[in-house]
């Protein structure tokens, strides 16, 4: 579904990734985790097209050169880590803009159009919103929105980018069954950027470490959540705490 | 992207506007008597004034609208962003070297090779000093065009006495055209120009989430930017080339529309040329009118109302959001 072979990416001079490859099968769902600046962001940015790279890069098993941008975005869809918060499009609106690629040129939406829109929002509990403008919204809804705009494309794969910043507790619990429905009922492809390692061994299956521009680590979360990678990875001392009720592993902080 | 048509009711006046301008004159109101040569003479120049204020006005709004949907900048507008010097320039150069006699394409075609490269020198510059941000924009821009005004006065420092006199004259800033294929040929070029941005509505749409957004959405970034900011340009040169420089007016309408019928360029696109086209028609009879016989440059008037409202923008706090 995604494979990359030694990518290497650079803004102008400064080399944010280093020979990083991995394959990522259709239905996956991986975390991808690492210190601030360890390239997990320009790595998605390369998977999207934005970051131009050397080496392969491959989604559905076409270079993501030779795919169309229409044909890209229908197949990939991203969630973005924060969102335009100040242009004041009405929620739905904003979602219908998730079928930009689908839209055509001249006239209004097609019916087909309305109803994945409608779905999108309903599947992200955002329906209720649909005539408010963005403006007016919490980060969390607008957080909301923002997967329900992916989603208004019926993606095989989704990026996002710490989607769970800016949400609570249980809009957080809520929003990670959502992506595991999606991941169980249609085979969606899910690679997730996510800073709580907590969040990450109790989700995701498959987890992979980066650290300044490197992978350093890739597998199950009892391969990767060890003290010492992390330790090296991070620059901090950690303590790794099994949580065998939860089926994950409490990553946390040390003080020196 | 949905709209609301009972948000376009208001439409309905503009046509009526633009009757009553067209009545309107410095003798009074009224049509002038079109069985005399004056009469029908003052016909046809009210008439040309009307088109040519509509089409100027309509150009100018969409040219902002576009400028501000793909530059997320509440306040890029040709003329703040140095795109209108940079258009008067090249139409200056046209006149001064006396190309402007040889074909009515001359003018618009000078005005847009010089607005082009002063929009893209004002992108690059504002780029690399941080971005597109509202300060940096506009710095960039009134840098832009003191150089400009200054190779401006160099050109007129060289031009014969009677180019001179034709150079001043249109840099004033007026809507009384001379010659109808020249109205014609801008009026074709004006209307390929906002075809262009109604056709990417839709990206202009997306943009306003941001490139990296509109990328993931599936617009072709790489192409489709050139080419809004290319017939963006185009609209504002061409209405250079015909009317001289007149601020303001693609900063005003596309606000107050954002206003009205809200972000949706599918509507704002053509909204923006009815009302800009409307706007300018009515400064237009202000200055005709308000001080007849003497006529005021329709500049002036565009710029007493812009400017004020340029000012509110600026000092309102934090980012300068598109609404």
């Amino acid at each position: 579904m995604i494979t990359l072979s030694h990518i290497t990416a650079a803004y102008k001079t400064e080399t944010v990734l280093t020979d990083v490859s991995f394959r990522i099968a259709r239905g996956e769902r991986v975390a991808l985790v690492g210190p601030n600046g360890a390239g997990k962001s320009s790595l998605l940015r390369v998977i999207t097209g934005q970051l131009p790279a050397h080496g392969s890069i491959q989604v559905t098993g076409t270079d993501i050169a030779k795919l169309s941008p229409r044909v890209r975005a229908k197949r990939l869809a991203v969630v973005p880590q924060d969102i335009a918060s100040d242009i004041p499009f009405t929620a739905h609106e904003f979602v219908l803009l998730g079928r930009t690629a689908s839209l055509p040129r001249f006239g209004g939406p097609a019916t087909a159009d309305l109803e994945a829109v409608r779905e999108a929002m309903s599947l992200t509990k955002t329906w209720h919103l649909r005539l408010r403008p963005l403006p007016e919204m919490s980060g969390g809804e607008r957080q909301r929105l923002a997967l329900a705009m992916a989603l208004a494309n019926r993606p095989e794969i989704i990026l996002l980018d710490e989607p769970t910043s800016h949400l609570d507790l249980r809009h957080r619990a809520e929003l990670m069954q959502l992506l595991i429905r999606l991941n169980n009922e249609r085979q969606t492809t899910i690679l997730m950027v996510v800073h709580d390692l907590t969040l990450a061994s109790q989700f995701f299956p498959r987890i992979i470490l980066l650290s300044e521009g490197r992978k350093i680590a890739d597998g199950p979360p009892s391969d990767v959540l060890r003290a010492k990678l992390l330790e090296e990875a991070y620059a901090c001392r950690v303590s790794v705490v099994p949580l065998p009720g939860l089926d994950a592993t409490c990553v946390l902080p040390r003080l020196s | 992207m949905f709209f609301s048509s009972h948000k376009l009711f208001w439409l309905i006046p503009l046509p009526f506007l633009l009757a009553l301008c067209l009545l309107i004159g410095p003798s009074g109101f009224g049509l002038p008597d079109t069985s005399t040569a004056t009469g029908h003479a003052l016909m046809e120049l009210r008439l040309s004034r009307l088109l040519t204020g509509f089409i100027v006005g309509a150009a100018l709004s969409c040219s902002g609208c576009a400028l501000q949907a793909v530059l997320r900048n509440a306040l890029a507008e040709p003329y703040v962003l140095g795109v209108s010097s940079g258009g008067s320039l090249g139409a200056a150069f046209v006149i001064a070297t006396g190309l402007s006699a040889v074909t009515p394409l001359a003018l618009p075609l000078g005005s847009f090779i010089t607005a082009a490269l002063t929009l893209m020198l004002v992108c690059l510059l504002a780029g690399r000093a941080g971005g597109y941000s509202p300060n940096t924009l506009i710095l960039t821009g009134v840098v832009a065009g003191s150089m400009l005004s200054s190779l401006h006065m160099l050109l007129l420092s060289f031009a014969r006495s009677q180019a001179v006199h034709s150079i001043t004259w249109w840099l004033l800033g007026n809507l009384q055209v001379t010659s109808w294929p020249m109205l014609l040929c801008v009026t074709l070029l004006v209307i390929a120009a906002i075809g262009a941005l109604c056709f990417e509505s839709r990206t202009l749409n997306a943009l306003l989430l941001g490139h990296e957004a509109a990328h993931n959405l599936g617009v072709h970034t790489r192409i489709a930017i050139p080419c809004i900011l290319a017939a963006a340009t185009l609209a504002a040169a061409a209405a250079v080339a015909i009317s001289g420089i007149i601020g303001f007016v693609g900063l005003i309408v596309p606000h107050a529309l954002r206003r009205l019928i809200g972000v949706n360029h599918r509507a704002l696109i053509p909204c923006a040329a009815l009302c800009g086209g409307t706007f300018l028609v009515i400064c237009d009879t202000l200055a005709r009118t308000l001080c007849a016989p003497h006529e005021i440059p329709v500049g002036v008037i565009t710029a007493l109302s812009g400017g004020p409202f340029f000012l509110y923008l600026l000092a309102r706090k934090g980012r300068t959001p598109l609404a």
